[in-house]
């Protein structure tokens, strides 16, 4: 009941400020523009910060996130007004630009903003309590209700939770996104995003166009975040750690991902950007001021994954309970590692990539630009040189939580383990060799592209030892099938046509043919919802009564996939379909004479009846919080060491330590045991 | 034994059908270039291990979920089997040679896509947002539709003044992206008369959905007499300001954002534009006078017409002659 009210409180608030917020955007572009423009940027974003402030004011009052947000709109409004003194002093004829501030000011607003929401949330406290030689307990004491999910908590679980929460709410935001477009290209000629159509300062088609760009990059973080759910939530439960190695720099690393979200949302109303999510130079070197801010939503959100698998690294090294030595690792482990390898040795490429650009921009250095000396093609190999391997950062996790609950459901073990942790760090070491492969038309070498299509074809037969062993898991088992085993097998067929359409691909000269068409769209569809999506849905449910004490709902579970796995394979068919026709990427509108109307009417249908499938299981994840059937035991006779304990888990895990003494998947070895926890009179002795 | 023999034979007749009905799905646009020729065959190469390897996966599993499900009221857990060292060795190299000689397959396709003719047509192509130039260097001709002879391989040299654009046909299968700052090439032998359009693969901004032109495969003969018309147009056109401009509107595709007949586009519409007022963003009416539209020619950012804000012209780098017969011919559209 009281936290009804809460939510009501805040949603009045959102109301509230959103209202008084475009009110004085308006006023402000009055003053400064003298004009008054009703679809313009400057309400909308104020509208939109101070709206989404309120709310969390409203459900939370003024700490946590709320002054973290609060202190982001302060900083960025103070670094740009900095910027623009600067230029007034200095007599620049523009002090002001097509956005209130002009571009410069913005970008240095918006940097300052993320800095200012990092000290506002407080999760640099305690270093600064350091700095000054004040001493601070090693653990913080958290709230016991929700509350605790709104401030910087050092709890690897709450941490973990807040990764997911966010992540589920950025796959709704992109997902509208995709929904709008989707409905725009449900028939050919424009719809309702025509040239006359006016919003945040852009026309239909170019609106089309930023949401796209959206869709993807926000369906990227939500990845990103997402994996980080699962692995800081999982990890040191399951290698039996109290908590991740640097608790604080965990916190650091999620908190970064909260304005990077903001930032976000502001290329969108700050004029947006046409480039798609691969920004490449010289369209984005001229793309509007959106430009920036996705560049530096980007760059924050890369800091949060690097310092993030950082964590997940030193955790599992150094962390493991006794006897737990690498032959023993659960698989989701060796998953988790060989994803973090990755995104802490290849994010930098991207920044680098993005931040160049912007340094164009601002500077008007030349790197890309060819008037001045620069290569538009060099921005394509450091962009895809941390862009291919994220593909595999965003699966591997995936592949991971298929192997690890195949086994469980099957009752049987997991068929070549060696074989499937050690495919992992293969597919993450190839993966490191391929990314001229999205190259292949752009004008590189030539002759270049023929060791890209033999590394980019190596790839598929770590990912082949995957699929192999988990058919020889369920051979022969004895196969269950509750809410989380139907996402594993939706998973594997989806993964598996999404790595069947990629060796079409790779092979240079039908590649021509395919590149920038809907045929690769289809095709890596289909790779991140078999690699990602549908684990990431099996996690949920699976991990849910861990978190909660409670489980989701098995009916409404399976009408989420019965309802989403049909839709998506007719929407990603349907999308290689069009594309082998003649259908390209990323545009808002097709030639009817292409005669794709009707697929593309049946795809926007397929796409609406996944949205729904999400919903429901949203309004599942929601209620069930409350009103799930209770579950406080091992409710999926699992080996695993978190099921050993009741749920919901104890905030420093395990009241006493584990040791491991038998292999993680022997299910069928009667009288065998993976771990085994230490009696009483024994914890003193043990490492805490 | 008994389910390996099912699932044997299952996989079998699953792979051919799989087969079948991909393969008669007619999934590829017509063929109507040599080079499209190696490409297809390389897609129905692919068709023929997808199928099979779809069918290698999906049929043992859909079988395991029927033949090993959990029995009612059984909790006991299967017999334990953890795996089988050379069975996974024989599913880690068999597949590693069939991707090595894949690729090597591959290579070999590749070349023969880009076999090359030295007597080959060359045609310069130019990518403007958000139209196409055509250049045919021994005529000296200009148009914003590539027409070519059938059976002719060509060669196109191409560039962008921009950002990076794409050139695609789909019936011809090749792609291959225009980079500003240097010159990308790309051949093609049409081997099917018809008419086709170029489509911009490469995301190149606003209007990148509507960059399509019209391409054009005849008979030696009939390619022959639209070139000595075009050069006849020319010509003509040559000889008054306005005719000049128009053959500078259709090579730099400006109609791709100004229309020429009152339509609404990404720019105002140039139809009965000259002598009239305009209304700017600042609120302030300017007549729209020779000097006004030489202006907005020249630096397209200085005067920017109500309705359209945020819309960004790039400069074309016109001489001030070929300004003024671009004014000339807009004068022309009353």
């Amino acid at each position: 009941m009281r936290k009804t009210n809460y939510v009501g409180r805040g949603l009045l608030l959102l109301v509230i400020a959103g209202v008084a917020g475009y009110g004085i955007g308006l006023g402000i572009d009055l003053l400064i523009s003298n004009t008054l423009n009703f679809s313009g940027s400057v309400p909308s974003a104020f509208a939109l910060l101070l709206a989404v402030t309120a709310f969390f004011f409203g459900l939370y009052g003024y700490r946590g996130i709320t002054r973290g947000l609060t202190w982001q709109i302060l900083g960025t409004v103070l670094g740009a007004l900095f910027v623009t003194g600067v230029r007034a002093l200095m007599g620049s004829s523009k002090i002001f630009g097509a956005f209130l501030f002009s571009e410069p000011a913005w970008v240095f607003g918006a940097l300052v903003g993320v800095i200012s929401f990092l000290f506002g949330v407080g999760v640099v406290d305690d270093w600064m309590k350091w700095a000054r030689g004040i001493d601070t307990p090693e653990h913080h004491e958290d709230e016991p209700g929700w509350e605790k999910y709104f401030y910087v908590s050092l709890d690897h679980k709450v941490i973990g939770i807040q990764y997911t929460v966010t992540a589920l709410v950025l796959i709704a935001v992109g997902g509208l996104f995709a929904l709008i477009f989707r409905t725009e290209l449900a028939a050919s000629q424009l719809q309702f995003l025509t040239t006359t159509f006016r919003l945040f300062n852009q026309t239909g088609p170019q609106l089309y166009n930023t949401l796209m760009s959206l869709h993807g990059i926000i369906m990227i973080i939500s990845i990103l975040l997402g994996i980080s759910g699962i692995m800081n939530y999982v990890v040191p439960m399951i290698v039996g750690a109290q908590d991740m190695a640097f608790p604080r720099l965990n916190a650091f690393a999620y908190w970064l991902a909260v304005p990077a979200s903001v930032l976000m949302l502001m290329s969108l109303i700050l004029g947006g950007f046409d480039t798609g999510w691969t920004g490449y130079p010289p369209l984005s070197s001229r793309a509007p001021l959106g430009m920036q801010m996705f560049f530096l939503g980007v760059f924050t959100a890369g800091w949060s994954s690097i310092l993030g698998s950082l964590n997940v690294i030193a955790t599992v090294v150094r962390m493991r309970a006794k006897g737990m030595i690498a032959m023993r690792l659960p698989i989701f482990v060796w998953a988790s590692i060989s994803t973090s390898i990755i995104a802490l040795t290849a994010t930098q490429l991207i920044g680098l990539s993005f931040q160049l650009v912007m340094f164009q921009r601002l500077f008007g250095m030349g790197f890309f630009d060819a008037a001045k000396g620069g290569n538009p093609v060099l921005f394509q190999h450091l962009f895809w040189f941390y862009s291919h391997p994220a593909v595999y950062v965003f699966v591997l996790p995936g592949l991971g939580v298929i192997s690890e609950l195949l086994p469980v459901f099957v009752r049987k073990p997991l068929f070549g383990y060696r074989w499937i942790a050690m495919s992992s760090l293969a597919i993450a070491l190839v993966g490191f060799t391929v990314w001229a492969h999205h190259m292949f038309t752009s004008g590189m070498n030539e002759y270049l592209r023929v060791p890209f299509m033999y590394s980019t074809l190596l790839v598929a037969v770590p990912t082949g030892v995957k699929f192999f062993s988990w058919v020889a898991t369920l051979w022969q088992g004895k196969i269950q099938t509750p809410t989380p085993m139907l996402f594993v097998l939706g998973a594997i067929i989806v993964f598996l046509l999404g790595g069947l359409t990629g060796p079409p691909n790779a092979a240079i000269s039908l590649d021509l043919h395919l590149h920038d068409t809907y045929f690769i769209v289809g095709h890596f569809h289909d790779t991140i919802f078999g690699g990602f999506v549908f684990p990431f849905f099996a996690a949920v449910y699976y991990w849910y009564p861990k978190a909660t004490g409670r489980r989701m709902s098995e009916f409404w579970g399976k009408v989420h996939f019965w309802m989403m796995t049909p839709s998506f394979l007719v929407l990603t068919l349907g999308m290689m379909r069009v594309g082998l026709l003649g259908m390209r990427r990323r545009i808002v509108d097709y030639d009817p004479a292409l005669g794709l109307d009707f697929s593309h009417f049946v795809m926007t249908i397929a796409a609406f009846l996944i949205g729904l499938s999400v919903l429901i299981f949203f309004i599942n994840f929601f209620r069930s919080l409350k009103h799930g059937e209770p579950a406080t035991g091992n409710i999926w006779n699992s080996r695993s060491p978190e099921w050993q304990v009741p749920s919901p888990m104890p905030v420093h895990n395990y009241e006493v330590p584990f040791e491991v003494v038998g292999e993680p998947y022997d299910y069928g070895l009667p009288g065998s045991k993976y771990v085994e926890f230490a009696s009483a009179d024994k914890v003193s002795h043990s490492h805490s | 034994m008994r389910h390996f023999l099912i699932v044997g034979i299952l996989v079998v007749v699953a792979a051919i059908l799989t087969y079948v009905g991909l393969d008669s799905a007619n999934l590829m646009p017509v063929a109507a270039s040599a080079q499209a020729v190696p490409i297809d065959e390389m897609w129905n190469l692919e068709l023929i291990f997808m199928s099979f390897f779809f069918a290698l996966i999906v049929v043992p599993l859909a079988y395991s979920l029927i033949a090993f499900r959990r029995k009612k009221g059984d909790t006991s857990d299967a017999e334990h089997m953890e795996g089988n060292t050379k069975l996974e060795i024989a599913w880690t190299v068999l597949p590693l040679f069939i991707v090595i000689a894949f690729a090597y397959v591959g290579a070999v396709n590749l070349a023969e896509t880009r076999r090359v003719d030295p007597d080959a047509i060359i045609v310069k192509v130019t990518g403007i947002q958000w139209s196409w130039k055509f250049e045919y260097p021994p005529y000296g001709v200009v148009s914003d539709e590539l027409h070519l002879p059938v059976d002719k391989q060509v060669l196109l040299q191409m560039t962008s003044t921009d950002v990076i654009h794409s050139f695609w046909v789909p019936e011809f299968r090749v792609k291959q992206d225009l980079v500003p700052g240097r010159i990308t090439e790309l051949r093609i032998t049409p081997t099917l008369e018809g008419d086709y359009k170029v489509r911009c693969a490469e995301l190149c901004g606003t209007s990148h959905a509507f960059m399509e032109k019209p391409v054009v495969i005849s008979s030696q003969g009939d390619f022959d007499e639209w070139m000595a018309e075009q050069v006849k147009l020319a010509e003509q056109a040559a000889a008054t300001p306005g005719g000049r401009g128009q053959a500078l509107v259709a090579a730099n595709g400006c109609a791709a954002c100004h229309s020429i007949n009152g339509a609404q586009g990404i720019g105002p519409t140039w139809s009965g534009l000259f002598g009239h007022e305009v209304l700017l963003t600042d609120g302030t009416p300017v007549s729209a006078d020779e000097a006004y539209i030489a202006e907005s020619i020249k630096a397209p950012q200085a005067k920017i017409v109500a309705g359209f804000e945020g819309q960004l012209m790039p400069s074309y780098g016109f001489t001030d002659e070929q300004i003024a017969d671009v004014v000339a011919y807009i004068k022309t559209l009353r």
